[in-house]
């Protein structure tokens, strides 16, 4: 079987050791989490560190907390654990639904909400369903720390706003009242990548939405969030028809590739379609009417 | 480097390089041949191994990650002479063929089943999704796995009584 | 005859534990150590000193070879020796055979003709090392353009993809043709209903779970080579080695342990094998060689790639009268098809189906392209699986034609059981069948007709809901020896039993197991015939040097040859246990009755030996028949009289989210009829494990590759395997219509269901297509292709 270069292995013990090693170590290091994106690509020879460093032991990034605005979650908290979370669950549907379908239960046993968004791999689902919830992410440095919305977090494909000497090491998702979510998802196969997935998230206020998000993975650059879908949503009664509109634009603004995994039309359409159905349920279980 | 753990009850203690996977580690260095692999991408599922209990594939992990953890193979489900029921389940409902992803399955169906005394056909299945069988269908499988969770319901309830 | 059965209940089934002496449920024997991890596979292999290898491979599909530096590999301090091919060619060993009689690089010299071709190998102290070496060649290649469209192969101005080949001006590699072309052609000509449909089977791989491998260990002073192999056939490949190497056949050994599925991948020689060996005789020290992943996918045998223009004539009322096809075969860079010499196309002959036709025709064109070579594997019977593709796939496109039900139009249209033995038009015997009660206990297992009504209601609320049938007759057991032959080796199989003293036995067979259970159900087959519990048997496989010569594991064929050849060494080893019983009990042999375990004296129950009192007097001090020699062994070749012909009816039931084209496949309905069963345990899991196949070939697999040549399913990321959450509970019945040419009845299973279940899936969601107006759609029935369909946009996948 395929083996990575060689390379150099620190272990942090915490999250300030973890960073003054990548700040010594520099652009040739990576931090290692869960592994099971970065060591197949090192196998495959498609990524070549010179250090590795393991944050597995950093215990304090391990946690889903809440307060009164917002929910926190520690960059290392693991896929199996954002799936278990009531906490989530009830606050945030949208995260369990993309567990179920994100890799395989082995893989997520070890993949974490931080190596999946760092790996920024544009088939990738957290991302979209954190932008979907306009989170913020914590970036640390040893100069402090500075928290950047989803949209400035995403730099292109595999690029993310986490420099050299800088550590993601929380998610906040502020918590708004009558809030929905929800998750939808086509692949090829169980644990394939996403042929196209489609985040939802709606508050309402009273019949009408407050406003809207939708996220979208797989789909080509700067579908995280649209900006006109949150528009199209702002103040409008939910309806079939606005579904539909809002599934349109979303198809409009993304710009998807033909590939194995399907025709840029046929992502083009899922894009729409999967919109309206993540939309549609996200309003469901604002509304009380869906689990 | 050196790496310490804990490999079926027993610790050891070896010297590495920092790249060496785990799942050679354990077949090349400690010789428990019996953990197999079968991609390079973490797809088939063919190498797991339980880390605190936790099915993991062990192709996509550092042996130096594992530094500090207990690991299971399949070389620890028999105690003392004692099949795990997992095993037996696997045997009695013919849950294997060639025998080379079994293994990782009866890891996974361990650890599952030390959660889930009594999963539905559905979490089975969906338990066992990140693992590739080329021989059963995994109906097999399913059943085998079933067959342990029936076998330890009754034991629990015979020594409960 | 044939005797029907309902599908058992594996819930009881599991719970009870038999032990018969002979056929029925029978746990198996291999499984205790398998279970604990105790196996012994290529990679479990750890000898002293052993060195590692590893291949460098061309990035091109099609490139001539400028250079190859290779000065900074050998330098790497634990690289021991790197070679290329020119280096092989010094030996004469760049070039080896494939199994049709074609030759193929070990290393390339002149030009790589397929992406991932082999190129040179490092050999060094551990595989971390030997990996890293092969960063450190430095090859520089001319690029050439590549042959990828199958279609194009044959242009006038297409490259020349064989020029090593003397004299080859174009990548044709043969024609071939079966049937009656002008009889066909006349029936065409009056038919009152015509269909044609291109129907396409795209390129598959087997991709077993362990890659392919070996460890070579040549014995510096004697000369002997060991050589653990990822073998399905190890004698054959035992002979191929002493044929091209030179090695003298005596000093090989191969031994092929434990193997990890096979499903055809493991059949062929790879150049991989043979670097080992030449690494090891260079070297001295045995030296180990396992693919990646990548490796597998990409170089090693592939499967399928036809293009069959297929045509059906019929009359209005659905009587079918003929099947012609015209096949366009991709067989890639090199001939590497294994099937018997005679049958280029393999038994693709088989394809006029299940159905008793006035007339067929088949034409094919083989071609080169710049594509790994293969063609035979993955459980495909030799082509059987794109036989029977083809012709239930027509068969579904005339049932759409003239508005009948499928499953009807196919009981209308299946051979009589009194047809039996019943003459193809391409001249295959089919020895026999009972296939109508096959089909109904699969309609009535479904619940057909309420699945078409179940159909009926949700088509008038827009939902989408297929059901598929498929009736398959596969053609199993190569083969007889005036007709089959591999590189000039008949198609027979050895067998040897040796009862010991105590009664205990070993048995030794020429094939060996992948997963099917051999140590088992050979033993069974040896208990079943002479009494002796399958727990005394030792089967013995796998090991050239400790089992008798034989053609391997394929092709479904050792429960028809193999397991032929152990009934009858047995009864052979039985014919004497009776002369000696004669003997113990002082009366004639004719006086004697068999039940099974010992003879008796007819008449008088109460004076009888046992196999195992007769094993002792065998071999023991008393005395025997005048003129028997002692000992209880004997040995045979059994040579087939013909084919096995086993068949199934399957049924499949699909919906389809209209809004996503996401197929699920419901329910699977398999029933299967392979004569008489050994185990019908190992029977139903060898059933699963095909269908299993078949969802993946029909839903999600295939290796692609863009117009570069570049592959495009070079790792498990890529190439999709079903898991527990695509595959449904299969539901399995079967029926019984023995063979009556093999000794106990038996036919080949292995592959039935890898062959049957393709077409009933794509059957099953073209007939959920059916308000869009599908009558056809190629495979992999991926949801974006499913979709496309449905907008009318569907495109071939070649």
């Amino acid at each position: 079987m395929q083996v990575p270069a060689p390379f150099e292995y620190e272990r942090a013990t915490s999250v300030e050791h973890a960073i003054a090693l990548r700040e010594r170590l520099g652009e040739e290091a990576r931090f290692v989490a869960g592994g099971h994106s970065l060591l197949p690509m090192m196998k495959l020879r498609l990524a070549n560190p010179e250090y590795l460093i393991d944050i597995n032991d950093l215990s304090e990034l391990f946690y889903i907390s809440e307060d009164a605005n917002e929910v926190r979650i520690g960059a290392m908290t693991r896929h199996r654990d954002l799936l278990d979370s009531e906490l989530l669950a009830q606050h945030f549907p949208i995260f369990r639904d993309a567990e179920k379908v994100i890799a395989d239960p082995v893989v997520r046993n070890r993949g974490t909400l931080g190596g999946s968004l760092c790996q920024a791999d544009p088939s990738e689902d957290l991302s979209a369903v954190c932008a979907a919830l306009d989170a913020a992410c914590v970036i640390k440095s040893t100069s402090g720390e500075r928290v950047v919305s989803m949209a400035d977090f995403h730099v292109g494909p595999y690029e993310t706003a986490v420099g050299d000497a800088e550590m993601l090491t929380e998610i906040r998702i502020p918590l708004r009242p009558n809030s929905g979510s929800a998750y939808e998802k086509v692949e090829r196969r169980a644990g394939d990548w996403a042929i196209v997935s489609s985040g939802a998230a709606v508050w309402m206020d009273g019949d009408v939405i407050a406003n809207g998000r939708v996220g979208l993975a797989a789909v080509g650059p700067n579908t995280t969030s649209i900006e006109t879908v949150s528009a199209a949503l702002s103040g409008a009664a939910p309806s079939e028809e606005l579904y539909q509109t809002v599934g349109d634009i979303a198809a409009a603004n993304c710009s998807p590739q033909t590939d194995q995994r399907g025709t840029a039309a046929y992502k083009r359409h899922l894009a729409m379609e999967l919109t309206r159905r993540s939309l549609r349920r996200a309003v469901a279980r604002a509304t009380g009417q869906e689990a | 480097m050196q790496v310490n753990m804990t490999v079926n009850g027993q610790e050891v203690s070896e010297e590495i390089e920092p790249r060496h996977l785990l799942v050679h580690f354990i077949r090349d260095q400690l010789g428990l041949t019996g953990t197999h692999w079968g991609c390079d991408t973490s797809n088939c599922g063919t190498c797991v191994v339980l880390i605190d209990g936790e099915p993991v594939k062990s192709c996509s992990t550092l042996a130096a990650m594992a530094g500090g953890h207990q690991i299971t193979t399949v070389e620890g489900l028999e105690v003392d002479g004692e099949l795990d029921p997992v095993q037996e389940g696997f045997m009695n409902c013919h849950g294997l063929q060639c025998g080379f992803c079994t293994p990782g399955m009866m890891l996974t169906a361990r650890a599952l089943l030390n959660k889930n005394p009594d999963p539905s056909e559905a979490v089975i299945r969906e338990a066992i999704s990140g693992q590739i069988c080329r021989c059963t269908g995994y109906s097999t499988i399913v059943r085998s796995i079933h067959w342990a969770a029936n076998k330890e319901t009754k034991v629990s309830l015979g020594s409960a009584s | 005859m044939t005797t029907t059965e309902p599908a058992p209940n594996p819930a009881e089934e599991a719970a009870e534990e038999e032990r018969p002496i002979g056929f029925g449920r029978l746990l198996r024997k291999e499984d205790p150590r398998l279970i604990r991890g105790m196996g012994n596979f290529v990679d479990d292999i750890q000898l002293k000193g052993m060195l590692h290898l590893a291949i460098l491979r061309s990035p091109m599909a099609h490139a001539r070879i400028v250079s190859i530096d290779v000065s900074a590999a050998q330098a790497h301090p634990k690289v021991v020796a790197v070679i290329t091919g020119a280096d092989l060619a010094e030996q004469g060993l760049a070039w080896m055979p494939t199994l049709s009689n074609d030759t193929q690089a070990v290393l390339a010299t002149d030009k790589v003709r397929f992406q991932h071709q082999e190129v040179a190998f490092v050999v060094a102290e551990d595989r971390y090392s030997a990996r890293d070496a092969l960063e450190l060649i430095d090859v520089e290649y001319e690029l050439l353009s590549p042959v990828i469209n199958v279609r194009k192969a044959l242009d006038p101005d297409a490259p020349i993809i064989r020029d090593d080949l003397e004299g080859k001006t174009d990548n044709h590699i043969f024609d071939w043709e079966t049937g009656d072309e002008a009889a066909t052609e006349a029936v065409f000509l009056n038919a009152e209903v015509v269909v044609s449909e291109e129907i396409i089977y795209p390129r598959v791989h087997p991709a077993p779970m362990e890659t392919c491998g070996c460890v070579a260990d040549v014995e510096r002073v004697s000369g002997q080579l060991t050589l653990w192999c990822t073998s399905q056939a190890p004698h054959a490949h035992r002979t191929v080695y002493a044929l091209v190497a030179g090695l003298p056949e005596h000093k090989i050994r191969v031994i092929a342990p434990d193997i990890g599925g096979g499903f055809g991948n493991k059949v062929p020689i790879y150049p991989g094998y043979v670097c080992a060996i030449v690494a090891s005789l260079v070297i001295g020290k045995p030296v180990k060689w396992m693919e990646d992943r990548t490796e597998n996918l990409v170089s090693t045998g592939f499967a399928r790639d036809y293009v069959m223009k297929a045509q059906i004539a019929a009359t209005k009322e659905g009587k079918i009268l003929a099947v012609r096809s015209e096949v366009l075969a991709d067989h890639g860079a090199f001939n590497g098809v294994a099937a018997p010499v005679k049958y280029p196309a393999g038994f693709f002959g088989v394809f006029t189906g299940s159905y008793d036709l006035q007339a067929a025709h088949a034409k094919m064109t083989a071609v080169y392209t710049n594509k790994a070579p293969g063609g035979v594997a993955y459980a495909c019977s030799f082509r059987i699986t794109e036989a029977v593709y083809m012709v239930e796939r027509i068969v579904d496109c005339l049932a759409h034609e003239l508005k009948m039900d499928p499953a009807e139009l196919r009981l209308k249209n299946l051979i009589k059981p009194e047809q039996f033995p019943y003459t193809t038009k391409t001249g295959w015997v089919y020895d026999s069948g009972n296939y109508e009660p096959a089909m109904r206990m699969a309609m009535d297992m479904a619940g057909y007709e309420e699945l078409r009504r179940e159909q009926a209601e949700k088509r008038e609320r827009g939902e989408l809901m297929g059901i598929g049938v498929s009736f398959f007759t596969e053609a199993v057991g190569a083969g007889p020896r005036k007709d089959m032959d591999i590189l000039g080796l008949g198609m027979a199989d050895g067998c040897e039993l040796r009862i010991h003293p105590t009664g205990k036995a070993v048995v030794r067979l020429s094939v060996k197991t992948q997963g099917q259970g051999h140590e088992t159900t050979f033993a069974q087959i040896v208990a079943e015939e002479i009494g002796i519990p399958p727990e005394d048997i030792e089967v013995v496989q796998g090991d050239t040097d400790n089992t008798p010569f034989g053609l391997g594991t394929y092709g479904s064929r050792s429960t028809p040859v193999s397991g032929a050849a152990a009934a009858l060494v047995t009864r052979k080893v039985r014919d004497k246990a009776q002369i000696i019983a004669s003997g113990m009990l002082e009366v004639s042999v004719a006086d004697l009755e068999w039940t099974k375990g010992s003879f008796a004296v007819k008449g008088d129950p109460s004076k009888s030996v046992t196999i195992q009192d007769i094993a002792m007097r065998a071999h023991g001090a008393g005395d025997l028949p005048e003129g028997l020699e002692g000992g209880l062994e004997a040995q045979i070749c059994y040579n087939p009289e013909n084919l096995t012909y086993p068949f199934g009816a399957y049924i499949c039931v699909v919906d389809i989210d209209p809004g996503t084209a996401v197929v699920t496949v419901r329910r699977f309905i398999a029933v299967d009829d392979c004569g008489t069963q050994i185990n019908p345990m190992i029977i139903e899991g060898q059933v699963h494990g095909g269908l299993a196949d078949g969802i993946g070939m029909a839903m999600m697999q295939m290796i692609a590759f863009d117009e570069d040549g570049n592959c495009l399913a070079g790792s498990l990321m890529d190439y999709l395997i079903p898991t527990a959450l695509e595959t449904p509970d299969w539901e399995t019945g079967h029926t019984v219509t023995p063979s009556p040419h093999h000794p106990f009845g038996a036919k080949g299973i292995g592959e039935s269901a890898t062959v049957g279940s393709p077409p009933a899936v794509v059957n099953a969601i073209v007939d959920a297509l059916k308000p869009y107006g599908i009558r056809h759609a190629d495979m992999p029935l991926t949801p974006s292709r499913v979709w496309e369909t449905m907008q009318g946009n569907h495109t071939p996948p070649i």
